[in-house]
C-alpha cells in the first residue's frame, strides 16, 4: 500500500506525498534531490597523520575556548589544549601527540573566509594517549550527572552539523521528563554518507551510545530512524540492538526518504507526528535528538574515555577521482584530505563543506575539518548550481510554498527581505526558516531565496543590535540629564538658601565638594 | 556569473521555459481540436496570435531596454491560449488588437512576467468582447456539427476559402456573417431564458448532447468545446507538477455543487450541473487560466479559496448575469482578490 501511493505520489511530480496524508508522522513540503551517494559501499578508511594539524579554538556554537598549553609544549593524544569558557562551549583536545608550533589566526572553514585562533600542532609520528581519563564502562552505575560533565569534559558537540554543545541537550529536568530519545540516522543530504557507514561500521558504539545518553536524561524509550534508502544500515542498526539486548527499549524506525528529514524538527515530526512548539525546545515535548555519529562519539567518551579527537568525513564530488569516507583526526587540513583521494589539483574547484543543500561554499581552500565537518564536496565551478545560477523573475508558481517544511510564503517573504522590509518579513516568519533550500531548489526561476532570508536575518540581527545600544545611550544621556537637572535645581535652591539665611562661607564650601563629586562620577561613566 | 556562494548548491532543474513549455504541449489536444472543428482557420488563427505576441514581446522589451525574453516561452503561451479563446470567425485585426492588449497593457505594463494582476489572454480577451461583442459572439459553424452534418455552411478545410475568409471577411465569400455561424449552447440557453423558456426545455430544442460536448462537437471558441482533450492536458499538467489539483477541482466542483443544488429546488429552471460543467470555457478557464502561477495564490488554501471564488462568479453570471458565459469574468474578479487571499490564507507556519 505504501509503495503503491508513493507510485502514484510521484505521477503527481514528487512534491507531493500521498503518504503523508494517511501517516500522521509525516512532516510537509520537502523534496527528492538526486540522491548521489557515491560512497555508500565504501569502508570508513583512516587516514594518516597530516605534517601538521590545525586546531580551531572554536568549533561549536558558543563562546571560543582559552588555550591551556603554551608554543612549544608537548601534548598527548586526547590532552585538553582549550578549556572552554562560559556555559555554551566545548574544550578541544589534541587529536595526537605532537608539539604546538603556534597559536595564531588561521583560516578556518566558514563562508566568510575569515580566520579565526587556532593552535598549529607538530604530530610526533607516535600517536602517544593521554590516560589520565578513566573509562566508565559501567555507566548504568553512574550518577547522571558525571556522565553528562563526561561528555562535557571531551568536548562532544553535534556532529550531524549544528554542533550545539551535546551536554547541554542531556540536563535532567524534572518539569520535563524525557521520554524518547531519537537517533538521528536520516543523512538526507545528497553525497554524504559518513553517518551510514557509521552505523554499518560502529553499531555497537551507536547503540551503547544511545543507551548512555537514555540513562543520562532516563528516557524510557530510544527510536533508531533511517531512511529507507538505507536497508542495510536498518539491518545492522536491528541486529546490534539484538546483540546488546535492549529490544525492549530501542527500535529502529524506517523512515520514507526525503529531504530534509533529517532536520531536528521535521524528524521530530516525522517520529512522533508532534511538532515543537514555537520558541521551546525539543525537551519540552518530552523528546531529544542526536546523530547517530554523536552517539558514537558519546560512547566512545563514556566507556573509553576517549574524547572527540576524530570523526567521520565523506570525501566526495564531481571533481574527486576516487570519493571516499575518511576517518580523520580534527584539524586535518582539507587539501590533506583530498589528496588521499586523488585530488592535487585544486584550481577550478569549488569546496562545499557539508552536503549540496545546506553546505557552505569554502572561499579558501586551506581550512582544517573540524567537528562539524561531515562532508567535503568538491566540485567542479562549472557543475556548482549556486554559481551559475541565472536568477529570473517570480512567476509565483508557489512551488516554494508547498515543498516548504515550516509552512512559509518563501516568495512573499523573499520579496521583503530583498526589498529591505525587515518589519514585513518577521510578520512573514522570517526566523522560522531553517534555511533547508528545498525552496531555492525547486524555483524555476531559480531564485537564490535563501542567499535573501540568511541577508534578512543578518541585517535583522544588526539593526537590533544597533537599535539596543542606541536605547542604551539614550537612557544614558537621559539620566545624564536628569541628574544635571536634579543637581542645578538642588544647587539653587541651596543658593537660595544660603543667601535667604544670610549664613556665609561654610555652606558654600560644602556645595563645591559636590559639584567636585559630581564632574568626576560623570567622567567615569564616560569611560565604562 | 554570479558571485552567489549561499546554499543550496543543487538544483531540481525546473525552470520557467519548462513551465511554459509543458503549458504548451497540455494545449496540444485542445489545439487539435480546434483545427479538426475550425481547419484552416484555427491553424491561421493560432499562427496569427503567437506570431502577434510574440512581437509584442519583442517589441516592448526593446522599446524598454531591457533583455529579449522571447525564448522563455511565456508570449507565446499568452498568445495560444488568447487564439483558442476566440470565436473561428474573428477578424485578423481584431485577433492582432487582443495581441497587442494582452502583451503591452495586461503585461508589460505591469512590470512583465511575474507582475501582472490579471491573465493577459483573459484581460485581452475581455476588451475584445466589450469593444466587439458582435464578432466575439459569433460562432461559426463547426465541421462535424451533429445538426448541421448535411449541409455545412463552409467547408473549413478548403484553404483558399478559409484564406479569404480569414483576411478579408465573409463579404469575400458573398455570405453574411449569420449565415455562417449559430448559437452556442449556453447563448442558447440564455436567450430562450430571457424569452421565459426554462433551460430543460431550451436544451431540448436546441438538440444538445452531452456526449457531443464532452467530445467537443458544439459551436464555441476554438479551444474550448473539448472537455476531454482538455481534461487530458489538465492531467497532464497535473502529472508534471507544473499546476496544482487546488484551483481546477475547487473551481470545477463549487459550479457543480451550486448547479446541482438550484437544479433540484428548480429543475425547469436551472441548468443541469453536468451542462455547466461542460459547457462554454469553463474546462480551458479551469485548466489553463485560472491556473496561471502569476496570477493566481500561491498558497494550496489560497488556491482552493479562489476556486471556489471563481465557480461561484461563473455559475451566478450564467445564470443570472447578462453575459451567457461568465468563466472570464469570474477569474479576472478573484485576480482582483489575490493579493488578499494570499494574505489571509498563508499556510500554518510549524510549532505556531
Amino acid at each position: 500500500m505504501p509503495g503503491l501511493l508513493e507510485r502514484l505520489g510521484g505521477l503527481f511530480g514528487g512534491g507531493v506525498d500521498l503518504r503523508s496524508l494517511i501517516s500522521p508522522g509525516g512532516f510537509p513540503g520537502g523534496v527528492h534531490p538526486a540522491q548521489m551517494k557515491i560512497t555508500a559501499a565504501s569502508p570508513i578508511v583512516q587516514s594518516p597523520l597530516p605534517p601538521q594539524l590545525i586546531l580551531p579554538l572554536k568549533q561549536h556554537i558558543g563562546q571560543i575556548c582559552i588555550p591551556i598549553v603554551e608554543v612549544g609544549d608537548h601534548v598527548l593524544r586526547g590532552q585538553k589544549v582549550a578549556r572552554s569558557q562560559g556555559y555554551v562551549s566545548a574544550p578541544v583536545h589534541a587529536p595526537t601527540s605532537g608539539t604546538v608550533l603556534a597559536i595564531e589566526e588561521h583560516a578556518v572553514p566558514h563562508p566568510s573566509g575569515m580566520g579565526r585562533q587556532c593552535m598549529i600542532i607538530e604530530p610526533d609520528g607516535l600517536d602517544e594517549a593521554d590516560q589520565s581519563m578513566p573509562s566508565l564502562c559501567d555507566y548504568l552505575d553512574e550518577d547522571p550527572a558525571i556522565i553528562r560533565e563526561r561528555i562535557r569534559l571531551s568536548g562532544i558537540v553535534g556532529l550531524g552539523g549544528a554542533v550545539f554543545p551535546t551536554f547541554i541537550k542531556m540536563l535532567r529536568d524534572q518539569r520535563h521528563p524525557i521520554e524518547t530519545v531519537i537517533l538521528n540516522g536520516v543523512e538526507c543530504e545528497p553525497f554524504l554518507t559518513c553517518d551510514h557507514r557509521v552505523m554499518l561500521e560502529h553499531g555497537d558504539s551507536v547503540v551503547r551510545g544511545l543507551n548512555v545518553i537514555m540513562h543520562a536524561v532516563a528516557a524510557k524509550g530510544g527510536i533508531i530512524a533511517i531512511e529507507d534508502n538505507k536497508p542495510d544500515a536498518v539491518d545492522a542498526m536491528r541486529e546490534a540492538i539484538a546483540r546488546a539486548g535492549f529490544e525492549a527499549n530501542i527500535e529502529v524506525r524506517v523512515l520514507p526518504t526525503r529531504y530534509p528529514q533529517g532536520g531536528e524538527k521535521q524528524l521530530i515530526q516525522a517520529v512522533t507526528g508532534r511538532q515543537v512548539p514555537a520558541g521551546k525546545l525539543p525537551l519540552h515535548i518530552g523528546v531529544i535528538c542526536q546523530n547517530v555519529g554523536t552517539a558514537k562519539a558519546i560512547h566512545d567518551a563514556v566507556c573509553m574515555g576517549k574524547p572527540l579527537t576524530e570523526r567521520v568525513v565523506t570525501i566526495s564530488g564531481d571533481a574527486v577521482p576516487h570519493p571516499a569516507n575518511i576517518c580523520a583526526r580534527i584539524g586535518t587540513p582539507m587539501p590533506f584530505l583530498l589528496a588521499q583521494c586523488g585530488l592535487r589539483d585544486l584550481s577550478g574547484v569549488r569546496l562545499i563543506h557539508g552536503g549540496p543543500m545546506m553546505g557552505e561554499r569554502l572561499p579558501r581552500m586551506n581550512v582544517p575539518m573540524v567537528k562539524s565537518t561531515n562532508g567535503i564536496l568538491a566540485m567542479r565551478a562549472e557543475s556548482l548550481y549556486s554559481e551559475n545560477a541565472q536568477e529570473e523573475p517570480c512567476i509565483r508558481c508557489g512551488h516554494c510554498v508547498e515543498v516548504c517544511p515550516v509552512g512559509l510564503v518563501p516568495n512573499e517573504l523573499a520579496w521583503h527581505c530583498r526589498n529591505d522590509q525587515f518589519d514585513r518579513g518577521q510578520e512573514y516568519d522570517l526566523f522560522d526558516c531553517i534555511e533547508c533550500g528545498c525552496c531555492s531548489y525547486v524555483c524555476p526561476s531559480h531564485i537564490p531565496l535563501v542567499h535573501y532570508f540568511r541577508y534578512a536575518k543578518g541585517q535583522v540581527a544588526h539593526i537590533e543590535k544597533e537599535r539596543a545600544f542606541a536605547e542604551l545611550s539614550k537612557a544614558r544621556s537621559e539620566a545624564r540629564d536628569n541628574r544635571l537637572a536634579r543637581e542645578q535645581a538642588e544647587r539653587a535652591a541651596r543658593r537660595s538658601k544660603v543667601r535667604k539665611s544670610g549664613a556665609a562661607e561654610a555652606a558654600a564650601d560644602a556645595s563645591d565638594d559636590t559639584e567636585a563629586g559630581t564632574s568626576g562620577a560623570e567622567s567615569g561613566e564616560k569611560a565604562s | 556569473m554570479s558571485l552567489l556562494i549561499s546554499s543550496p548548491h543543487a538544483h531540481g532543474g525546473d525552470s520557467i521555459r519548462a513551465n511554459m513549455l509543458s503549458v504548451i504541449i497540455a494545449l496540444l489536444p485542445a489545439s487539435a481540436v480546434a483545427v479538426y472543428l475550425f481547419g484552416w482557420l484555427a491553424l491561421f488563427l493560432m499562427m496569427l496570435c503567437i506570431a502577434g505576441c510574440m512581437a509584442s514581446e519583442w517589441g516592448c522589451l526593446k522599446l524598454m531596454g531591457r533583455p529579449s525574453r522571447i525564448g522563455d516561452g511565456s508570449a507565446a503561451l499568452t498568445g495560444l491560449l488568447l487564439a483558442l479563446t476566440l470565436p473561428a470567425a474573428v477578424p485578423w485585426w481584431m485577433a492582432l488588437t487582443g495581441c497587442v492588449v494582452a502583451i503591452v497593457l495586461a503585461k508589460q505594463v505591469y512590470g512583465g512576467l511575474g507582475h501582472n494582476p490579471f491573465n493577459p489572454a483573459l484581460a485581452a480577451r475581455v476588451v475584445l468582447l466589450i469593444s466587439f461583442p458582435l464578432n466575439m459572439t459569433a460562432w461559426l459553424v463547426p465541421m462535424h456539427a451533429p445538426m448541421f452534418a448535411a449541409s455545412l455552411p463552409l467547408n473549413l478545410y478548403d484553404f483558399s476559402q478559409c484564406w479569404q475568409l480569414f483576411w478579408f471577411g465573409p463579404e469575400a465569400l458573398g455570405k453574411g456573417l449569420d449565415a455562417l455561424t449559430m448559437a452556442s449552447p449556453l447563448g442558447h440557453v440564455k436567450t430562450e431564458w430571457s424569452r421565459g423558456v426554462g433551460a430543460i426545455e431550451a436544451l431540448r430544442n436546441y438538440d444538445y448532447s452531452y456526449l457531443d460536448a464532452f467530445l467537443g462537437r458544439e459551436a464555441g471558441s476554438l479551444g474550448e468545446t473539448s472537455a476531454l482533450a482538455l481534461l487530458l492536458g489538465g492531467m497532464y499538467l497535473m502529472a508534471r507538477h507544473t499546476i496544482s489539483w487546488h484551483i481546477p477541482v475547487s473551481f470545477i466542483v463549487s459550479v457543480y455543487m451550486l448547479a446541482t443544488v438550484f437544479n433540484a429546488v428548480n429543475p425547469e429552471h436551472f441548468a443541469p450541473p453536468l451542462f455547466h460543467v461542460l459547457a462554454g470555457g469553463l474546462m480551458l478557464g479551469a485548466f489553463y487560466m485560472a491556473t496561471d502561477p502569476v496570477s493566481s495564490p500561491v498558497t494550496p488554501r489560497g488556491q482552493i479559496v479562489f476556486g471556489i471564488g471563481c465557480g461561484i462568479i461563473t455559475w451566478s453570471i450564467r445564470t443570472y448575469g447578462g453575459y451567457p458565459e461568465g468563466v472570464m469574468f469570474s477569474i479576472l474578479l478573484m485576480n482582483c482578490a489575490v493579493p488578499l487571499i494570499d494574505h489571509y490564507f498563508r499556510p500554518r507556519v510549524y510549532g505556531k
